[in-house]
């Protein structure tokens, strides 16, 4: 079992950098679709 | 939204039946032992970095000819998703280098060559931030998008065309490698490929929703 952790850290490390970039992605099109939304109400009110 | 959960939820199952493979079925290879393991995530990260890049290129050499911004948001999704794998590719590859050849990064030629590429991307999104307007910022980045792709075939035949501390590919040679890997091997590629799809589509409508608040920020503002 000699590296076991070796072979953890890389699995930890790459399926963290995966996971993080998802939710990134997942916020910044979450805060666009805000603004979005916002924006329509805004354009509405001024009519 | 469905489908969308759907396709998620399968490359969770993918990613860890991959996983499954690479920590409990896959053999123990003779020389190198356990570390070995880090294969099944490393190689084929790399190949589907390249494969990110590929799109990228694409999406840029599209938007050149036909100037229509769907292109420009598939060129940023490419090469975004395609520098995570990248990432992924130089964190792992120096952890597995400690332990099977005593150093954690050697300046060979596919090592060098991957990094380079990786700081070439990164140059590509950073140039994006630079640029305001929405049509400058396409034609410009797809310019210098086409032209950053020259790497990737540097990358993928540096070990063929020069001696290198990295391997020689044992994937697409016939005998190179256990049957029992193989499938594993094949088994991770699909997970990541899929995985590949999914943050691809992801980033893509990110781009799609910017571009329809910047649209209704200009009317608000016009109005």
């Amino acid at each position: 079992m000699k590296n076991l952790g070796s072979v953890m850290t890389a699995y930890m490390i790459g399926w963290g950098v995966f996971f993080l970039y998802f939710v990134s992605v997942a916020r910044r099109t979450a805060e666009l679709r805000k603004d979005v939304e916002r924006l329509k109400v805004t354009l509405t009110r001024g009519k | 939204m469905t489908a969308k959960l759907i396709g998620a939820a399968a490359v969770v199952v993918l990613l860890s039946a991959s996983a499954y493979g690479a920590f409990f079925v896959a053999p123990n290879e003779l020389t190198m032992g356990i570390v070995q393991r880090i294969f099944y995530l490393h190689a084929p990260c790399g190949m589907t970095a390249l494969v990110a890049f590929l799109v990228c290129f694409v999406g840029n050499l599209a938007y050149l000819f036909k100037r229509e911004a769907k292109w420009d948001w598939l060129g940023v999704a490419g090469a975004e998703v395609g520098l995570a794998f990248c990432t992924v590719v130089l964190i792992t590859g120096p952890i597995w280098a400690k332990p099977a050849w005593g150093v954690y990064w050697a300046w060979d030629a596919r090592l060098t060559s991957t990094l380079v590429l990786w700081l070439l991307y990164l140059s590509y999104l950073i140039l994006r931030t630079m640029v305001d307007d929405p049509d400058r910022r396409a034609l410009i980045s797809s310019f210098y998008g086409v032209f950053i792709f020259l790497d990737v075939p540097l990358v993928y035949g540096s070990i063929w065309w020069w001696r290198t501390q990295h391997p020689q590919p044992v994937v697409f040679t016939s005998g190179g490698m256990d049957p029992v890997m193989r499938k594993i091997f094949n088994l991770s590629w699909l997970s990541l490929t899929a995985l590949m799809i999914l943050l691809i589509r992801q980033r893509y409508e990110l781009e799609e929703v910017r571009a329809a608040a910047q649209a209704l920020a200009q009317e608000a503002e016009a109005a």
